[in-house]
């Protein structure tokens, strides 16, 4: 911040400045107004949220979350248990395979290493509706659909490509004196990199377990092909059946639900800022 | 990111080579752990690749030259597929639809992201706050829950036609069963998330030496001059990088129109993006061959869209060392 003030000449005047900032505050307003509409809109009648732009209704009600909540039959606290599941296998997986094929490529030498880092990031940009046909006739075929293991699995096996590029980036950055300090003193590969190589990588680890959550977390296209029973249902999934079951989507207990779900990615958001505006400046991730 | 990737891959490996090298001289035998810890680490991945990307791409491959419904064994027909697509008047909407959605919505929402980027570089103060509620929409954007929202603000007693009830506009459609507007709903879907790549400019922004601007500044260059022949560029390649990445991301967006449209692609097709389509023949009817195949020629198209980028970008991208 300082740095920037610093070498941008200065010459504005002060008042244009203030006219920014208001320009700046008006347009995140704009932004964020139907995100904050729809969080009081939960606490709203139903028939209050119809054609109404305005913030504050004249009464307000909890009643939304527990309608919601029980709306299926199946409680909500189900599909965030669901969630919850396929979430931690996902960063388990994406931070044990991904930070090892990083120290692969970062670290140490083999053939076709160009090629295959290459191929790596060409992985990156392939469609993943190319793949889910016959992924899933795979996972049909080995009975694990409906099953959380389609959704883990992959993950296990570094399929996320971007998060390998991330930490090979990062570790390229750290100071290869480090691991051959290691190796004089007799350190293996495997000890370099669990006790040097991880622990230095915990802002990029950091990283990947927050977006790891987030994608996940907010991943719908996968969960709806490879889960078809209300049980295995997690949030996205359920949440889409809320709206479809009926044409008179009841609004109050579907926003109250909508919060509930956005609730741990605005949670990871703030605890997880720097963390994911440095993993998006380096990598794009979105 | 693929090019500054690669840039920065292929410079440390070589050094380090020639390290490993010296090393390899000096210690006669490489140990056990030298010579097939590689295999160990990157076991997963190899496994990932051939297992869930590569097999699946070839195996698709096949199966758009077959017909199979998931029950009878694929039944080999050929080209048939891809000759079914040129008589299919869904297939040449979906591209259309897929194609204005993408044209439209990724040059206004890099825009915004650099108009952004550069009036919060000025260094106004309170980077950080505007940063993250900028930013805040582009992690939310890919929910069910904010596709959701959307299907609220733009239907007939939405929130947009309320506030617009506000200014005395009255009788308005519901903008997503309008088949004229539908399709514009999801287009302001994805500007609203530009915070993205207005971080990863912000990040190429920092990396322009003040010194240049202060040397224009001294030569009389003004604002305007300052940012189309100094800023401009110099952030070409970030230009570059997002541009390939949002184009990418926006050809692949389905959950938006999913949700929007009820899965069915919006009223007379309005929303039927090319990934929702691919998604009705094969999990809808199991269509898996026919699936296949329109799933092959997005490939194709975003394969050839990005080299027709990488090429282009030779005459508008500029890097430091040319």
């Amino acid at each position: 911040m300082r740095s920037a003030t610093a070498r941008r000449p200065r010459s504005r005047p002060r008042r244009p400045r203030l006219l920014v900032h208001a320009a700046l505050i008006l347009f995140g307003i704009v932004m964020l107004y139907p995100l904050i509409w729809m969080l009081v809109g939960s606490f709203k009648h139903t028939s209050d949220i119809f054609s109404h732009p305005d913030l504050f209704a004249k009464s307000y009600t909890a009643k939304n979350y527990p309608a919601g909540w029980n709306a299926n039959g199946i409680s909500f606290g189900r599909y965030i248990v669901n969630s919850l599941i396929v979430v931690t296998g996902a960063i388990a997986g994406n931070l044990l395979a991904c930070s090892a094929a990083a120290y692969a490529f970062a670290r140490l030498e083999f053939r076709l290493k160009k090629m295959w880092f290459a191929l790596m990031l060409g992985t990156i940009m392939l469609p993943i509706h190319v793949v889910i046909v016959p992924q899933y006739i795979l996972f049909s075929k080995l009975g694990w659909l409906n099953t959380y293991l389609p959704l883990i699995v992959p993950k296990l096996l570094a399929t996320d490509a971007f998060f390998v590029f991330l930490m090979v980036q990062f570790i390229r950055s750290l100071p290869r004196d480090l691991d051959e300090a290691a190796r004089i003193d007799g350190c293996g590969h495997f000890r370099i990199f669990f006790r040097i190589i991880l622990p230095l990588s915990l802002p990029a680890l950091a990283t990947t377990a927050i977006f790891t959550f987030i994608w996940t977390w907010n991943d719908f296209f996968h969960q709806l092909v490879f889960l078809t029973d209300p049980k295995m249902y997690t949030v996205p999934v359920a949440l889409r059946t809320f709206v479809d079951s009926t044409s008179q989507t009841p609004w109050g207990p579907v926003f109250a639900m909508s919060i509930v779900s956005l609730a741990p990615v605005f949670g990871f958001f703030l605890a997880g800022q720097r963390y994911l505006v440095r993993g998006i400046a380096t990598t794009g991730l979105k | 990111m693929t090019a500054g990737g690669e840039g920065r891959g292929d410079t440390p490996a070589a050094p380090a080579g020639e390290q490993r090298g010296r090393a390899r001289r000096d210690r006669p035998r490489r140990s056990f752990s030298d010579r097939y810890a590689h295999y160990v680490f990157l076991a997963p991945w190899f496994a990932g690749l051939f297992l869930i990307t590569l097999g699946p791409l070839l195996a698709s491959l096949y199966l758009s030259f077959t017909k199979y419904n998931l029950l009878n064994a694929p039944e080999w027909t050929g080209l048939e597929n891809y000759r079914r697509m040129f008589g299919d008047p869904r297939f040449y909407h979906a591209l259309k639809v897929t194609f204005i959605y993408v044209g439209v919505s990724v040059p206004l929402q890099l825009a915004l992201a650099l108009a952004l980027a550069v009036v919060l570089d000025r260094g106004i103060g309170g980077l950080a706050v505007y940063r993250s509620v900028y930013y805040l929409p582009s992690l939310l954007g890919t929910s069910v829950a904010v596709a959701v929202l959307w299907r609220q603000m733009f239907g007939a007693d939405g929130l947009v036609n309320g506030l617009l009830g506000h200014l005395g506009l009255h009788n308005l459609p519901g903008w997503i069963s309008d088949p004229r507007f539908a399709l514009g709903s999801l287009i302001a879907l994805n500007v609203w998330t530009f915070g993205a790549p207005m971080v990863i400019f912000l990040a190429g922004l920092r990396q322009i030496p003040g010194t240049y601007y202060e040397a224009a500044a001294l030569d009389g260059a003004g604002r305007i001059r300052r940012f189309t022949r100094i800023t401009l560029p110099l952030l070409s390649p970030v230009v570059f990088f997002n541009l390939v990445l949002q184009l990418i991301h926006a050809f692949q967006s389905f959950t938006q129109a999913f949700i929007v449209s009820g899965g069915e692609g919006g009223p007379a097709d309005s929303t039927l993006f090319y990934t929702l389509y691919i998604y009705q023949k094969g999990f809808g009817s199991f269509d898996m061959g026919y699936a296949a195949a329109l799933a092959w020629v997005l490939v194709l198209i975003v394969a050839v869209l990005t080299a027709i980028n990488f090429i282009a970008s030779k005459f508008w991208v500029f890097y430091g060392d040319e």
